[in-house]
């Protein structure tokens, strides 16, 4: 793929095996592939294969008619060594080929702890019953939004005939406490994106348009959108806010805290133009920092003129990186005004971020998650806020253990991309998906079909709420709203004094 | 900047028990005999680790002011005049003296008891306190401040009773046949599965004239917990009981809701019978647990909550601990078992099992004319 002014000294990533025995020359891998890997060569009448582009997506391989293709890690390597790892090694040969930001897709790989492999989970015996799922109701139904600490009640003749007189702030139900999350439209196909909206309205969740804004034919599926309103404003109308469940202030994100976004002219095609509101081939650039809000007071007038804006109707959400004070932001952002916080983690995807970013800023959700969840009870205002986390959640058991250290609901990225074929090559920021994903070249995006995409993604929710109401009913509850902060329910494994501290969480045995 | 404070999680009082209550709502005071009995028909709920009584009605003489009952733990003397120079300093005492027992009862290791009858003696910012604020905040000075000495009960015109024993053990230590009448009683047997008896853990848990007497085991408690620990209440008790008398005590007391509001708030209905419910019914169902979900009481329990006046009983919304229900002419009375209803009065008007959530309610009749007044002004 490099190609330029040097010879590249890179050694491929993948190997391709392809049994001749099985290969009917059909091209099919040939016009799968956008990276340009394979090739038919005429003269000797068979299939050839230039591996140093290979990016390892398995496209390739799946649809093979007769699985002819493997593709696996290239076994050629350097002399081992601890220290100059053959990914540190390709990096430095890359850049001095290239002289650029290393750039990557997805989120991080590297292996920082992954606190929720360190969590158990409790069920009942005996002194108390474990509940079947199967035959019991078993209840997954999640509000976000500011909730009120008392409620005033007007009876009528008795105590049957009652009705609740305060003025409530506004909140969104959702069926499961498993939200989409912010991918936008232009990180991702048309196709794509449609499918989240798609399957978010089928289920009853929420999908969130990032910062791309909302396609005005897509703006029905307003009332289980999240929208955006991020640094670069794309998009934002007065419609698109008021038709949407939940308006997001986007400060951070996990995969690149303190970074902006740039989407480059090429990908800004004709309905990504209009849908963002910008010409059309230009450069979207989303600044690192939002440049009107540079405090905590700034955060406040943005909360209150997009409360404004929607009639104090929807519940404005923040979102911030997980970064080291994480906890005292999130206080500061309550107090500001946001009914939710949204808090991504190291782990959190992309679409594009310079890698030394994505691997070594933020930390990890676990941690930021239960160290937000207690300051807010230290300071009485956690029902003041909810809070969606995000960041690498990657099955139903990381949802649960989320829940019970005090989440009220998880954003998924990763986990549905890959539902729709992701297969998490990292290339993202090549513009180029051969699953038509997270591409805008028509000839890739079209063979993604939103029916089929969005039913994945539907039973993928199916799947996971019926994992979580397993596991529910194995700890004798039957609703989620009694697990919400119930770190009771978890238990450390191998994890230090100061980790389990910073969990709020008993080790195992305990 | 300081790391935050490990949360120390404690381990959880596990239990199962046996549970009765009874009113006469005409106001008639009666013997503890009934409860007594009553009880001892349901011996196999217990284990001998913990019993207990409350008792309403029971000190006419001095109704208007606080009786704190008073247990101090090993007969520790030294915080015996703690407590008496605090209660000097805090309260103005008409009456005090050692509760009196029967040496001859069954039971092991009695602490020490006394009451005293008070009245507040406000000073300085407390002034701005009501009086049973102020009597909280005195009696969790003296439980956290004070080694070995417990205020097991605070209300006026009532008191708990309660130790390591069998109830009719403990009855009988406190006499409670033959000392005193009371309108309203509630008991508890225990059935402790990891926590050694002690005389201050066992039911009822009381504060003011609030009793919670309560069989289950909280799976919701680390949120319930948590919640509560907003408002203001530390659990250090480390029982589920704890939560469910401090939840009580921050719907009913603080926010002055009734319990046919709180019960649907502890055990509310199931989304598929809200979803199917008219508009209004729909939308009160819905913003109530919307609010409240974190005070939602899941698992398996069945409590009998009391107060001057009335009690109810209520169990968890899928009915995993029992609880059923007896009336005869003025009396009314809830339990664990019908056979326990049956023991003390065999012919009732009526007998049924309430459905999940659904409180079991016994008031006073002067008390329901009240509140049928009160609604009436509200209109």
């Amino acid at each position: 793929m490099l190609e330029g002014e040097f010879h590249t000294y890179m050694l491929p990533e993948f190997i391709i095996e392809r049994r001749q025995d099985r290969c009917i020359r059909c091209r099919v891998c040939e016009r799968q592939c956008g990276f340009n890997v394979h090739w038919y060569d005429e003269e000797m009448d068979m299939m050839r294969e230039d591996e140093m582009k290979c990016v390892g997506c398995q496209r390739c391989a799946v649809m093979c008619p007769t699985n002819a293709l493997i593709v696996k890690p290239h076994p050629g390597s350097y002399k081992p060594n601890a220290n100059w790892t053959r990914e540190r090694l390709q990096d430095l040969k890359k850049q001095s080929e290239t002289g650029g930001v290393l750039l990557t897709g997805s989120g991080n790989d590297k292996p920082y702890r992954i606190y929720w492999d360190h969590i158990v989970l409790n069920a009942s015996q005996v002194t108390n019953p474990s509940i079947d799922p199967l035959r019991e109701p078993m209840e997954l139904r999640t509000f976000l939004g500011r909730k009120q600490d008392r409620l005033e009640f007007k009876f009528g003749e008795d105590f049957e005939d009652v009705e609740i007189t305060t003025e409530l702030y506004p909140n969104v139900q959702i069926e499961t406490p498993i939200v989409f999350s912010a991918m936008s439209y232009g990180a991702i196909s048309y196709q794509a994106f449609k499918s989240l909206a798609m399957a978010a309205s089928e289920f009853g969740t929420l999908f969130n348009t990032g910062e791309g804004g909302l396609p005005k034919e897509l703006r029905k599926y307003g009332k289980n959108a999240i929208v955006q309103c991020a640094s670069g404003r794309f998009g934002v109308d007065p419609e698109y806010l008021n038709v949407a469940a939940v308006v997001e202030i986007k400060i951070g994100q996990g995969a690149k805290p303190g970074i902006g976004g740039h989407l480059p002219g090429e990908k800004v095609t004709m309905p990504i133009s209009v849908t963002r509101m910008i010409p059309e081939g230009t450069d979207a650039l989303s600044p690192a920092p939002q440049h009107d809000i540079y405090s905590i007071e700034d955060l406040s007038m943005l909360i209150y003129a997009l409360k404004e804006a929607t009639n104090y109707e929807k519940p404005v959400s923040v979102k911030i990186a997980a970064v080291h004070n994480a906890a005292a932001i999130a206080s500061g952002m309550v107090r500001a005004g946001a009914d939710i916080i949204a808090l991504d983690g190291l782990r959190g995807g992309t679409g594009a971020a310079p890698k030394m970013i994505r691997d070594n800023v933020g930390i990890p959700i676990e941690l930021a998650l239960a160290s937000v969840d207690q300051r807010l009870r230290d300071e009485g205002i956690r029902n003041k806020a909810s809070i969606l986390v995000a960041g690498g959640f990657r099955c139903s058991a990381d949802v649960v253990k989320a829940i019970a250290l005090g989440a009220d609901a998880v954003y998924i990225g990763t986990p549905a991309l890959v539902a729709m074929g992701c297969t998490l090559c990292q290339k993202c920021h090549t513009g180029i998906c051969n699953w038509g994903i997270c591409t805008q070249d028509p000839y890739l995006s079209r063979r993604l079909n939103p029916e089929i995409a969005s039913k994945k993604l539907v039973n993928l929710l199916r799947a996971w709420s019926h994992e979580i109401k397993e596991m529910l009913g194995g700890m004798g509850i039957n609703a989620i709203e009694s697990l919400r902060g119930n770190r009771d329910h978890l238990r450390g494994v191998g994890l230090e004094d100061w980790e389990l501290e910073v969990l709020g969480i008993k080790g195992a045995g305990e | 900047m300081r790391r935050s404070r490990r949360v120390v999680l404690p381990d959880k009082d596990h239990q199962a028990c046996g549970l009765f209550g009874v009113i006469d709502r005409s106001g008639r005071r009666f013997s503890g005999e009934m409860a007594i009995e009553a009880m001892t028909s349901m011996k196999v709920r217990g284990n001998g680790l913990g019993g207990g009584f409350a008792a309403y009605g029971i000190y006419p003489e001095y109704e208007d002011y606080y009786a704190l009952h008073v247990m101090f733990q090993n007969w520790d003397m030294e915080a015996k005049h703690r407590v008496d120079e605090f209660i000097d300093a805090n309260f103005d005492v008409v009456y005090a003296e050692e509760i009196p027992v029967n040496p001859d009862a069954n039971v092991y290791n009695p602490p020490l008891f006394w009451r005293y009858f008070v009245s507040p003696n406000k000073k300085g910012e407390d002034k701005k306190l009501s009086d049973d604020d102020y009597v909280v905040k005195k009696v969790m000075e003296i439980n956290t401040g004070i080694e070995n000495a417990y205020v097991v009960s605070s209300g006026k015109n009532m008191g708990v009773f309660k130790g390591v024993g069998f109830p009719e053990d403990i009855a009988e230590y406190f006499m409670l046949a033959e000392e005193y009448k009371g309108y309203m009683w509630t008991a508890h047997s225990r059935f402790p599965t990891n926590t050694p008896g002690w005389w201050g853990g066992a039911h009822p848990f009381c504060i003011l004239d609030w009793t919670v007497v309560h069989n289950g085991e909280i799976s919701s408690y680390g949120t319930n917990k948590r919640y509560l620990e907003m408002f203001g209440y530390y659990c250090t008790l480390l029982t589920d009981t704890e939560v469910m008398a401090y939840a009580v005590d921050l719907l009913m007391r603080k926010q002055g809701l009734p319990i046919e509001i709180v019960s649907k708030i502890f055990a509310p209905p199931m989304w598929d019978i809200v979803d199917i419910m008219d508009e209004k019914k729909k939308r009160f169902y819905t913003t109530l647990r919307m609010n409240y979900g974190p005070l939602l009481i899941n698992g398996p329990w069945t409590i009998i909550v009391a107060r001057h006046g009335e009690m109810f009983g209520i169990t968890d919304r899928i009915r995993l601990r029992p609880i059923t229900s007896g009336e005869k002419g003025d009396m009314l009375f809830v339990s664990s078992e019908e056979s326990a209803i049956r023991a003390v009065c065999p012919e009732l008007d009526r007998v049924y099992t309430p459905m999940g959530g659904e409180p079991v309610i016994g008031r006073l009749r002067s008390r329901e004319k009240e509140i049928a007044k009160q609604l009436s002004e509200v209109e």
